[in-house]
């Protein structure tokens, strides 16, 4: 029989390996990236900004670099919008089946990507779409949008209705109750969410290689083009950039928690 | 405020337009389309048992299976002692231990893969490690079959198992076990008789989650594996990119997309709501 320390110190250490474990694989290759070497060597022996030179140098990578922001940004808006009136919606309307509606507008996230991407590539091909930046925006969109959805419903949650009622009786339109009193204290919300369905689309692998056709290739699209051919170091600085951009996203995400539940959230329940 | 049922119904309105039109019907579309050509049920009854029991199919269904549920229990047996840590961490350790589990969760898949490709590689840092300290005298064939497919899934889908087993864990509450342990139960028993009944709905719903995404799994195993670990997804994707066999590829996207439907009507029964999109 175990000691009760030294089981906990058992767990901790274990919980500890597992932790650097998870880390450990992006932490490698983002090291590996500044190598010198030929090769892909870890620790590296030298270090350099070679293979960023060759990736940013390269015409076809940097068009990847703008088709991913393009894309990423508009999916961004989109899904936000759609996302903030259907989340809106879910939270104030007396909604018949609303759980029904609830699992339907999450179905995008668990049906296996494949079959969203080749039903939606069976469409654009017909309507003659495929390689078509807004367009692989709005198909990102759908998958986008659960996303959306979860963050800003618990986001709204902290509106208080009785703020918007009490805008109501001091004569606020509508309108007026959603710019003057929703919106700036669900804001915060509403940015988190809009960075992580950019995240989605700047991360989306499926959709897009069918999608893109040769024009529209996204970051994530071309490293899987060049990885099917061979396991190259340029690789490495490429990832770096994208782990890069998501753990900004989550720097900026952390900071907008704080401002959360600030002036004028609802009482905690 | 209060809204009333047709404003409510309005502002679901655009969500829905942009889901139908790019979510439900072009799937129902390429399914209905796909199998159009047969003129009667039993002509597609005939060539779907013609298909999906045909060699590859058939065997790319038993892998499918098979690397969903070696996955999903290894992410259970990783998974469960790292939520358990968390769901009881506080202040800065707690945080450590989300922001391994985050960060690599919102990096992009592709990321995750290449990652475990450069490590597993011939002359990846595993080999050298190994071949290095004297373990192994040859590096080991890590990648491109079916040990670096569950090596990399394993990977990429421990978050949602963590994440999943955490939101049951941490609700939990904690004077539950300080009861049955001022009762006089030992640390083992308050673990097995409190809070695992407590939590077992959550790894119900975490094993249903991770399943369900490692059945529909296209990336990792189409980079890490070898030709005898053909998933069914990448054989979806090989029917209309290669050789445009879309009736074939329909037949496979019916049987992938009853499973996971059906196992996600069980996990909506298990799940803290909206876990899934989380």
């Amino acid at each position: 029989m175990m000691g009760p320390v030294l089981r906990a110190t058992l767990l901790k250490a274990m919980v500890a390996i597992l932790c650097a474990g998870m880390l450990a694989p992006i932490v490698i290759v983002a090291i590996a990236s500044f190598s010198g070497d030929g090769y892909l060597k870890f620790p590296p022996e030298s270090l350099s900004f070679r293979w960023y030179e060759r990736f940013l140098g390269d015409p076809r990578w940097r068009q990847a670099i703008a088709n991913s922001l393009m894309i990423a940004a508009m999916a961004s808006v989109l899904s936000t919008t759609l996302g903030f009136l259907a989340a809106y919606a879910m939270l104030r309307a007396r909604l018949p089946m609303k759980r029904v509606i609830a699992a339907l507008l999450l179905t995008p996230v668990i049906v296996p990507h494949v079959i969203t991407a080749v039903a939606v590539y069976f469409l654009s091909s017909r309507l003659g779409l495929v390689g078509s930046r807004p367009w692989i925006a709005v198909a990102h969109s759908v998958v986008a949008l659960p996303v959306v959805l979860v963050i800003l419903q618990s986001a709204l949650r902290t509106v208080d209705p009785a703020l918007e009622r009490a805008a109501m009786v001091f004569g606020c339109t509508r309108w007026g109750v959603f710019r003057r009193v929703v919106l700036p204290i669900a804001l915060p919300g509403v940015v988190s969410a809009a960075l992580f369905a950019f995240l989605t689309s700047f991360d989306e692998l499926v959709i897009s290689i069918f999608l893109a056709g040769f024009r529209s290739e996204t970051l994530p699209v071309r490293i899987w083009n060049s990885l099917l051919l061979e396991v190259e170091p340029t690789i490495a600085a490429v990832s770096t950039l994208l782990i890069a951009v998501t753990a900004l996203a989550l720097g900026i995400d952390a900071l907008l928690r704080r401002l959360r539940g600030g002036v004028g959230a609802a009482p905690a329940r | 405020m209060p809204m009333t049922l047709r404003a409510g119904l309005l502002l679901l309105l655009p969500a829905f337009l942009l889901l139908a039109a790019l979510f439900l019907l072009p799937i129902g579309w390429f399914l209905l389309d796909s199998f159009r050509e047969f003129a009667t049920w039993a002509e597609l009854w005939e060539e779907a048992e013609a298909v999906l029991l045909s060699g590859a199919v058939g065997r790319s269904l038993v892998n499918t299976g098979w690397i969903g549920a070696v996955v999903t229990g290894l992410t259970l047996v990783i998974g469960y002692p790292m939520s358990y840590a968390m769901s009881r961490a506080r202040g800065w350790a707690f945080t450590l231990i989300l922001l391994c589990i985050v960060l690599p969760y919102f990096t992009s898949t592709i990321v995750r893969t290449y990652a475990w490709m450069v490590l597993l590689g011939r002359n990846g840092l595993v080999n050298q490690i190994l071949v290095g300290t004297g373990i192994v005298a040859e590096p080991l064939p890590l990648l491109y079959n079916r040990l670096g497919v569950v090596i990399g899934m394993t990977y990429v889908l421990l978050p949602y198992m963590v994440l999943t087993l955490y939101a049951a864990m941490k609700a939990v509450d904690a004077r539950l076990m300080q009861a049955a342990e001022g009762m006089g139960a030992t640390p083992v028993q308050v673990f097995r008789r409190v809070f695992m009944p407590l939590t077992l709905h959550g790894v119900v719903a975490g094993v249903l989650i991770t399943f369900i995404l490692a059945i529909g799994f296209f990336v990792t195993p189409a980079l890490m594996g070898g030709p005898s670990d053909v998933m069914v997804a990448m054989l979806i994707e090989r029917e209309v990119e290669i050789t445009q066999n879309w009736p074939a590829a329909a037949m496979m996207t019916v049987v992938l997309l009853v499973v996971t439907l059906t196992l996600y009507a069980v996990y909506s029964r298990f799940a803290e709501p909206g876990e899934a999109a989380r």
